[in-house]
């Protein structure tokens, strides 16, 4: 069968998983799969799922149902293999407090069975490749939350795994650290298989391929961050501030090739225009804005392209699947997905 | 079983790493030093006794006492602290069996006991300058203390996976051994029946023999029981997060 060859072939795959917790259902129905080298991002709001998705690929817990593969290695049969070939950030990067970074790296190696004459050379190339071996001595407990996350990740490198699962690896961290954080992540990504889980929309579009966004235990939509705009909202919006009188602005902007509608959206003074350009997707007509006003005399404040957030993606997909989503689940087994989520 | 190892050296650095371990050694030294020389005096000053029975029993019976104060304060951090911390869920993400981790922590647990009951022999040894008993008595005692120790802590153990607070679990192992203590101590409550069977049940009628340098391989067999049991239950309990979860 095709979907056997596939359930193979990913480097992480997971098939129709779904969890539940007694009543509480936590994951339902959860299909993708991940290509080798390939960095994806789990996209979703707090308790959508993401890290129960995690936790069953790294086995710590099966799925109520389902199954799922890491390089190859199923997840519940072949539980020691598959986590041998991951590594995993938890969230938060929970680490035992009271020891030095070295040492702790010591025993992960210890616990992930590595070789043990090559234990030395593993735990410093794990530093290296994180960047603590300057806070080698350090108690893991004085590090400061970047450093920790580091630690986290060091961990996770120990035995050179092809597969990283990295749950919220820069939430908590000052502007700085998630810098520095999605930097080392995006390096680390090019000779491996990442999945990382976050809520922040930026994060996925810098550093992911693609992007596997759950909502209430759900898949809603796989794709690359920027088709899976482009899919959503099929046209582009520039906010334009100018100054000059607004019917000419507004008859400006309009006349400008590609260029669909205006929309006055505020005015702050006399004279001063908040407007909103909407044009066909594809094309980028940001220059021929400024050439035009600028032709026309009006002056020009502020020109910049409005992205879709976070909540207008999950508002749009939640408006686009909840219909047939609702349908199917009647037809199945009478679960309201929204009960569903609000019962965790 | 290097992770078996690798997790009962990380846990003997940290009590060690911790003023809690030698606060426990300190308690357990002190009293157990206190009881020997208590009873040597009762001994010596009440006289006409032989030593298994006037000697050894009343120390042995005292050393337990303070090994139950003792240990459930050392076993109670070692899987409440990681799940309130949420360092367990890194541990369940190793190539690691649930029954290495259990393992790990026990023999951590049981070679610091074993610290403590070596120290706790040296009065002995300082006894036998002065005064050359024989050495058989003493040493079955020593064997039932040791066997009555590792059931505290397997028991011990299992309270900590129930539980993400410290003070619950030392609590819930507290309130089991002394359930498993008195137990059969009113006859006239459980009926006559009833007793015959606690007694088989209960921990300290098993003990009992040692104090007196009895070996009897039916207590032996009961304690591996117990030991065996409480171990199997922690085990379970770790497992529970199949159909509980994590938090």
């Amino acid at each position: 069968m095709a979907d056997r060859a596939q359930f193979r072939e990913g480097e992480i795959v997971a098939e129709r998983l779904s969890k539940r917790f007694g009543p509480a259902v936590a994951v339902v129905d959860v299909s993708f799969s991940v290509a080798r080298g390939e960095v994806v991002g789990f996209l979703g709001p707090n308790g959508a799922g993401k890290s129960t998705t995690l936790r069953i690929l790294t086995g710590v817990f099966p799925p109520s149902s389902g199954r799922a593969s890491v390089a190859g290695h199923d997840v519940v049969t072949d539980a020691l293999a598959a986590r041998r070939s991951l590594g995993y950030l938890p969230e938060n990067a929970a680490l035992y407090g009271e020891m030095p970074v070295g040492s702790y790296l010591r025993f992960v190696a210890e616990m992930k069975d590595l070789p043990a004459r090559g234990v030395p050379a593993a735990v410093a190339r794990a530093m290296a490749d994180a960047g603590v071996e300057r806070v080698s001595q350090r108690l893991i407990g004085t590090l400061s939350k970047g450093y920790r996350q580091r630690v986290g990740i060091a961990q996770a490198l120990l035995g050179d795994p092809p597969v990283l699962l990295l749950d919220e690896p820069t939430s908590g961290l000052d502007p700085e650290q998630v810098t520095e954080i999605r930097a080392l992540i995006r390096g680390l990504g090019a000779e491996r298989t990442v999945i990382l889980s976050t809520h922040i929309l930026s994060e996925v579009e810098s550093i992911c391929s693609r992007v596997i966004i759950m909502h209430r235990g759900r898949v809603l939509a796989v794709d690359a961050p920027a088709r899976l705009e482009e899919r959503l909202r099929p046209y582009r919006e520039v906010v334009v501030e100018t100054v000059g009188p607004v019917a000419q602005t507004l008859s400006t902007l309009g006349a400008i090739e590609h260029v669909v509608a205006t929309d006055l959206l505020d005015q702050p003074r006399e004279g001063v225009a908040v407007i909103v350009v909407r044009t066909e997707h594809g094309s980028d007509v940001r220059q021929a804005i400024a050439r035009a006003l600028a032709d026309a005399g009006i002056g020009l404040r502020e020109l910049r392209p409005l992205s879709m957030t976070l909540e207008e993606i999950f508002l749009t997909l939640v408006g686009e699947t909840s219909a047939s989503a609702g349908e199917r689940d009647a037809a199945q087994d009478g679960v309201n997905p929204a009960r569903a989520g609000a019962a965790r | 079983m290097r992770a078996v190892k690798a997790i009962a050296l990380r846990e003997l650095r940290t009590y060690f790493g911790s003023p809690t371990a030698y606060v426990l050694v300190a308690v357990y030294v002190l009293l157990t030093g206190y009881f020997f020389y208590s009873d040597v005096v009762f001994f010596v000053t009440f006289g006409g006794y032989l030593p298994p029975t006037g000697l050894w029993r009343y120390v042995f019976l005292d050393f337990r006492l303070v090994t139950l104060l003792v240990l459930p304060l050392l076993t109670m951090r070692l899987f409440a602290e990681e799940r309130k911390l949420g360092t367990i869920e890194l541990l369940w993400t190793y190539p690691v069996r649930d029954r290495q981790l259990v393992l790990g922590k026990f023999l951590a647990a049981w070679v610091f006991f074993l610290i403590l009951v070596v120290i706790a022999m040296v009065p002995f040894v300082v006894f036998y300058f002065f005064y050359r008993f024989a050495p058989g008595p003493p040493l079955a005692g020593l064997l039932g203390l040791v066997l009555l120790g590792t059931s505290f802590i397997a028991c011990g153990i299992a309270a900590s996976t129930v539980t993400e607070n410290q003070v619950v679990a030392a609590m819930l192992t507290y309130g089991t051994l002394v359930l498993f203590w008195f137990m059969t101590w009113n006859e006239s409550v459980s009926g006559e029946a009833l007793v015959q069977v606690l007694l088989l049940l209960s921990l300290f009628d098993h003990y009992y023999n040692f104090t007196l340098g009895v070996i009897d391989t039916r207590d032996v067999a009961y304690f591996a029981i117990f030991i065996l049991v409480a171990l199997f239950v922690a085990l379970r309990s770790l497992q529970s997060r199949v159909w509980r979860g994590v938090a």
